[in-house]
């Protein structure tokens, strides 16, 4: 019994970071209607810079803060200069627009930082929690980090007019530009948006799989199967869909014979198939009928 | 009257089809206008052409200045509300969201606050359902809603794009009722295009018939109301 508590509370915590990686997914998906494949890349590089201004002597919080803000900016930017123009591409030119940038942030980490791998530290520690086994320190406060962010992000988009008007921007573009939105300033901010909260998930899961350019490969992986199980249209989906497949990842590795680590990646990908299969649309998400 | 809006030489571009060949007209301050023509003619095309949300060449002037170049939020933001086809309800927000929405580029918070109060009192349905998602109001619900949102940014010239489509004959009277009224107390000056072409010549002052994109005539909602073609042709008598 309390390998299975353990198992699950274990899953909570990382499901915590999943749920970052799918909310992030989610934000862009809602805007441009795509899935960033590059948001792991950009939280890592994110992480990187934290790792960075740490070795230059900035404490923990303020290295944290800067990195925010910077990751803000960077998401815009690069809304700016590459997906803008590609606003209205094929869905094909944008995927090849995501690898592009996977790709040219996975080596320009590896450039400046190498592949080696590094520590990174948590700010939360990693003795036991509240004196039990069952789960450290830093893991809860992965969680505790996520539920805020849950919470600040619903007090934005429910009770301020920025979130209001970009929630008009998301469901109904033209509707919102004829009531004086600039929807594609809206756009570009759910990109900074997006990237800032992928930077929390990167700084938050660092200190556990450790700071290296493709230590997002997999967390992205579970963080679409996430999303995709959430409901690719609603961020409460994605959240709890997080924390589910964080536990579901943990479980199936204990008990299922043969799994073991390292054939947890494709039960991820099983998880997505199985729901786009099974209920497309997701837990949380709308059924999105188009009329042809 | 001075003109507010003022159209020259207006052609309108869908890909290679041209949809409107240099049409010309102005609107008075305070004037209520309707665009009259059969499906396909160009209603619709002129009024996205004013907003900027089609391509478009020719000269529009709003105020004596220039709209070419201008986003469509930023011609909006200069207080030209459109009610486009078809009502452009955010069908997942609440009613009162919607009213918000209208108004999102205000800065008066009072102001907006006490529109809100306004518009329940134009659109006494609209209080009674302000929580509800929008998307889970009636047709003509949907189109007050619309007109509401429009009237939220307090605008100078407000578009409407066939108001009573698909609204039973009550309603219509009703909507109607309430522009004639928004025109006169809050000197909003109304372009309406409309296929109810009786009703919307009781509203209007002026009237424009557009065939295949070039007005066919013009003159008072008297003179149009009365001409032989019109009556036989959009009136039906």
């Amino acid at each position: 019994m309390e390998l299975f508590t353990n198992q699950v509370l274990a899953g909570i915590a990382t499901g915590a970071i999943y749920a970052c990686m799918a909310l992030a997914v989610v934000m862009i998906y809602q805007a441009i209607d795509h899935l960033n494949f590059a948001q792991g890349e950009m939280a890592m590089f994110s992480t990187f810079v934290c790792w960075q201004l740490m070795q230059w002597g900035v404490p923990y919080w303020g290295a944290f803060l800067i990195t925010l803000v910077f990751s803000f900016a960077g998401g815009i930017a690069i809304e700016r200069l590459l997906f803008k123009p590609l606003a209205k591409a094929p869905i094909l030119t944008n995927v090849a627009g995501f690898i592009a940038l996977y790709a040219i942030i996975n080596s320009v980490a590896g450039l400046i930082w190498d592949f080696t791998i590094k520590q990174f530290p948590t700010p939360f520690g990693s003795s036991p929690f509240l004196g039990s086994q069952l789960i450290s320190t830093h893991q809860a406060g992965m969680i505790g980090v996520t539920l805020m962010l849950l919470v600040l992000l619903f007090v934005f988009f429910r009770f301020t007019r920025m979130g209001l008007a970009m929630r008009a921007a998301a469901s109904l573009p033209e509707s919102a530009r004829l009531v004086g939105i600039n929807t594609s300033w809206m756009i570009a901010l759910g990109w900074g948006m997006a990237a800032a909260i992928g930077a929390i998930a990167g700084m938050l899961i660092a200190p556990v799989v450790f700071l290296e350019p493709n230590m997002m490969l997999g967390v992205l992986i579970y963080g679409f199967a996430a999303a995709v199980l959430g409901g690719l249209t609603s961020p409460l989906g994605a959240v709890v869909g997080g924390f589910l497949v964080g536990v579901f990842e943990n479980l199936v590795g204990t008990y299922i014979p043969g799994v073991g680590n390292e054939l947890k990646l494709p039960i991820a990908l099983a998880l997505i198939v199985t729901v786009l299969v099974v209920n497309p649309a997701g837990l949380f998400g709308r059924p999105i009928v188009k009329r042809v | 009257m001075t003109a507010m809006l003022n159209i020259k030489d207006l052609r309108a571009y869908y890909g290679q089809v041209q949809a409107l060949h240099g049409l010309e007209f102005a609107l008075n301050q305070g004037s209520v206008t309707t665009l009259l023509g059969a499906n396909g003619a160009g209603k619709t095309t002129t009024l996205r052409a004013i907003c900027n949300m089609v391509r478009s060449t020719g000269a529009i002037e709003f105020d004596g200045a220039p709209l070419a170049g201008r986003s469509t939020e930023n011609i909006v933001r200069l207080g030209i509300a459109h009610v486009p086809q078809g009502r452009g309800t955010f069908t997942t927000m609440t009613v009162e969201e919607n009213l918000q929405l209208g108004a999102i580029t205000r800065k008066d918070k009072a102001g907006v606050v006490s529109d809100i109060e306004r518009m329940y009192d134009h659109f006494p349905v609209l209080k009674q359902r302000h929580t509800q998602q929008a998307g889970t109001l009636s047709g003509g619900e949907q189109q007050m809603l619309a007109v509401a949102r429009a009237l939220m940014l307090r605008p100078r010239l407000m578009l409407l794009d066939e108001p009573s489509f698909g609204l039973a004959p009550l309603i219509v009277r009703d909507l109607f009722k309430i522009l004639g009224k928004i025109n006169r107390e809050d000197k909003v000056t109304i372009l309406v295009v409309e296929q109810n072409a009786q009703l919307a010549l009781e509203l209007a002052d002026k009237a424009f018939v557009i065939e295949t994109g070039r007005i066919v005539m013009s003159g008072s909602a008297n003179e149009i109301a009365n001409n032989e073609d019109v009556r036989k042709s959009y009136l039906g008598y």
